[in-house]
C-alpha cells in the first residue's frame, strides 16, 4: 500500500470520494432559510394590495368578489395561526380537526366580513408607507386615500416565520384582537359549542 | 379682561402649553380597558341606541336620502372650515406650531378661494385636515385617559376625552366674535354635519351598533384602540404583540 504507484492512482480517487461525501453532505443537510426581511414583507404586501384593487376593478359580481377575497387569505394569510390567535383561550380544549375546521371557517366568514368593507373602496387608491420589524414580525403601513375624504391607515402584520400576514390594524384597531371578543361573545352565545360555531361562521 | 389682558393672558397660556406639552406626548399608550361604571354605561349605552334607532338613523337617511350628495358635500365642506379655528387653537394649546399652521393655511386657503368654506381646494393641494381636539390637548399635557365613559349623544370616550368634548364647546373662536345670531352658526353646522356623516358610515355604523353579537364590548375596544393609535401617533399597544406570540409559543 505504500509504493508510490498505489498512492498515485488512489489518492485522485480517494479525493473525488471525499468530494462526494462532503457533496452528498451538503444535500443532505437542510440548507440554512434565507432571512426574511423588511422588503420581502413589504413584497408580499405589495402583491396583497395588487390582488385587492384587482379585485375591486374587476367588475364582477359582489359574490365572485367575495370569493376572489377569499383566496387572498389563503394565498398570502397564515389561515392556521390567525385561527389559532382568535380562539384563543377558548381553542386549547379544542382537538385538531376542530381547530382545522374553525381557521377554514373563520377565513370564510372574515374575507366575507371585510370584503364587503373593501368594495367600498372603489375609486380609492393604496399606497405602502413604512415597514418597521417589531419583534418577530413586520408591520407594513398603507394608505388608503379617498377622493373628498380623509386617509387612512391600514398597517398588515406579517410573521417572520411563515412569511405571511397574521393581523391588519385599521387605524389601530386590530383584526385579531375585535374578533376574539367577537368570536368569544359568539361561542358564549352557543353555550361553548364550538362545532355549531364552526357551522354559523360558515353561512355568515 | 380688556384687549392688552386677554393678550397677556393668551400668551402665558401658550407658554404654559409649551412647558407641559413634553410632559404628555410620546408616552406608550395605556393599555387594557378601564371600565369600573360599566353598569351606568351600559344604561346610556342602551339609550343612545334607542335615540339612534328613534330618531338619529332615520332623520340622517331622510337627510341623505332628500339632500343630493353634492349639496352635502358643500355642507361637509363648510362645517369642516368654520371649526378650523377651534382646531387651531387646540394645537396652539398643545404646542404643535406646524400642524396649527398647516390648519391655518387651510382656513385661509378654502375661506378665500374655497367661497367661505364650502369647496375644500386646500385639501387639492395637499393641506389636508388634521383634527384634534381638546380630549387630545389634555393628553399632551400629560393627563391620563381615565376610565371608559359612555357620553348620552356622543357615544364611547373616557374621563379625558369627555371634558375634552364639553371644554370645546368653547374653544372656537368664532362663536365669541361673531355678530349676533351668526355666532351659533359653527355649532349649528356641526350638528348637521353629524347627520352626513352617520348617512354616509350607515353600513359601517350599522354593523357596529346593531349587528355586532355584543355592541357595547365592540364599541369599547373600536373606541379605546383607535383613540389610543391616533393619540400616540400610531403605535399601538405591545398586549397586541404578546396576543401574537402566543401562536408560536
Amino acid at each position: 500500500m505504500n509504493d508510490p504507484f498505489h498512492r498515485a492512482i488512489h489518492r485522485p480517487t480517494r479525493r473525488l470520494m471525499l468530494a462526494g461525501l462532503a457533496a452528498s453532505a451538503l444535500l443532505a443537510t437542510p440548507l440554512p432559510a434565507l432571512a426574511f426581511s423588511g422588503d420581502d414583507a413589504r413584497g408580499l404586501i405589495e402583491k396583497v394590495i395588487a390582488d385587492i384593487q384587482k379585485i375591486i376593478d374587476s367588475g364582477k359580481s359582489d359574490a365572485a368578489k367575495l370569493k376572489d377575497f377569499e383566496r387572498i387569505f389563503e394565498r398570502y394569510g397564515d389561515v392556521p395561526v390567525i385561527g389559532q390567535l382568535v380562539l384563543g383561550a377558548d381553542g386549547r380544549s379544542a382537538s385538531a380537526a376542530q381547530k382545522r375546521a374553525f381557521a377554514e371557517a373563520f377565513k370564510i366568514y372574515i374575507s366575507h366580513k371585510y370584503g364587503r368593507r373593501f368594495r367600498e373602496f372603489i375609486g380609492g387608491h393604496i399606497e405602502i408607507g413604512k415597514v418597521r420589524k417589531v419583534k418577530r414580525f413586520y408591520e407594513v403601513t398603507t394608505t388608503t386615500v379617498f377622493k373628498g375624504q380623509a386617509p387612512f391607515e391600514v398597517i398588515y402584520v406579517v410573521s417572520e416565520k411563515s412569511r405571511k400576514f397574521i393581523d391588519m390594524k385599521i387605524e389601530g384597531i386590530s383584526l385579531i384582537k375585535s374578533e376574539r371578543a367577537e368570536i368569544g361573545a359568539m361561542l358564549d352565545k352557543r353555550g361553548g359549542n364550538l362545532d355549531r360555531l364552526i357551522a354559523d361562521l360558515r353561512k355568515m | 379682561m380688556t384687549l392688552s389682558q386677554q393678550i397677556r393672558f393668551a400668551a402665558a397660556l401658550l407658554a404654559l402649553a409649551l412647558v407641559s406639552a413634553c410632559a404628555g406626548a410620546n408616552r406608550p399608550p395605556p393599555e387594557g380597558i378601564n371600565d369600573p361604571n360599566e353598569v351606568a354605561n351600559r344604561k346610556v349605552h342602551e339609550f343612545n341606541k334607542a335615540f339612534d334607532s328613534a330618531f338619529f338613523g332615520p332623520a340622517s337617511n331622510a337627510y341623505g336620502k332628500g339632500v343630493p350628495a353634492p349639496v352635502r358635500a358643500r355642507v361637509q365642506d363648510f362645517a369642516a372650515n368654520i371649526s378650523l379655528p377651534s382646531l387651531i387653537v387646540n394645537q396652539l394649546l398643545q404646542a404643535r406650531l406646524d400642524d396649527a399652521g398647516h390648519n391655518f393655511s387651510r382656513l385661509l386657503l378654502n375661506t378665500t378661494l374655497g367661497i367661505g368654506g364650502l369647496f375644500d381646494v386646500a385639501s387639492d393641494v395637499g393641506l389636508e385636515e388634521r383634527t384634534t381636539d381638546f380630549g387630545e390637548t389634555l393628553h399632551v399635557w400629560g393627563l391620563g385617559e381615565g376610565n371608559y365613559v359612555v357620553m348620552p349623544f356622543f357615544g364611547p370616550s373616557t374621563s379625558r376625552d369627555a371634558v375634552g368634548t364639553v371644554v370645546d364647546f368653547f374653544t372656537n373662536p368664532l362663536t365669541y366674535t361673531l355678530p349676533g345670531g351668526r355666532r351659533y352658526v359653527p355649532t349649528a353646522a356641526g350638528i348637521v354635519a353629524r347627520f352626513g356623516d352617520r348617512y354616509t358610515y350607515a353600513s359601517t355604523i350599522d354593523d357596529l351598533m346593531y349587528n355586532s353579537e355584543d355592541p357595547y364590548t365592540t364599541m369599547r375596544l373600536f373606541y379605546l384602540d383607535s383613540r389610543r393609535y391616533e393619540l400616540s401617533g400610531g403605535e399601538s399597544g405591545d398586549d397586541l404583540y404578546d396576543i401574537y406570540e402566543e401562536a408560536y409559543e
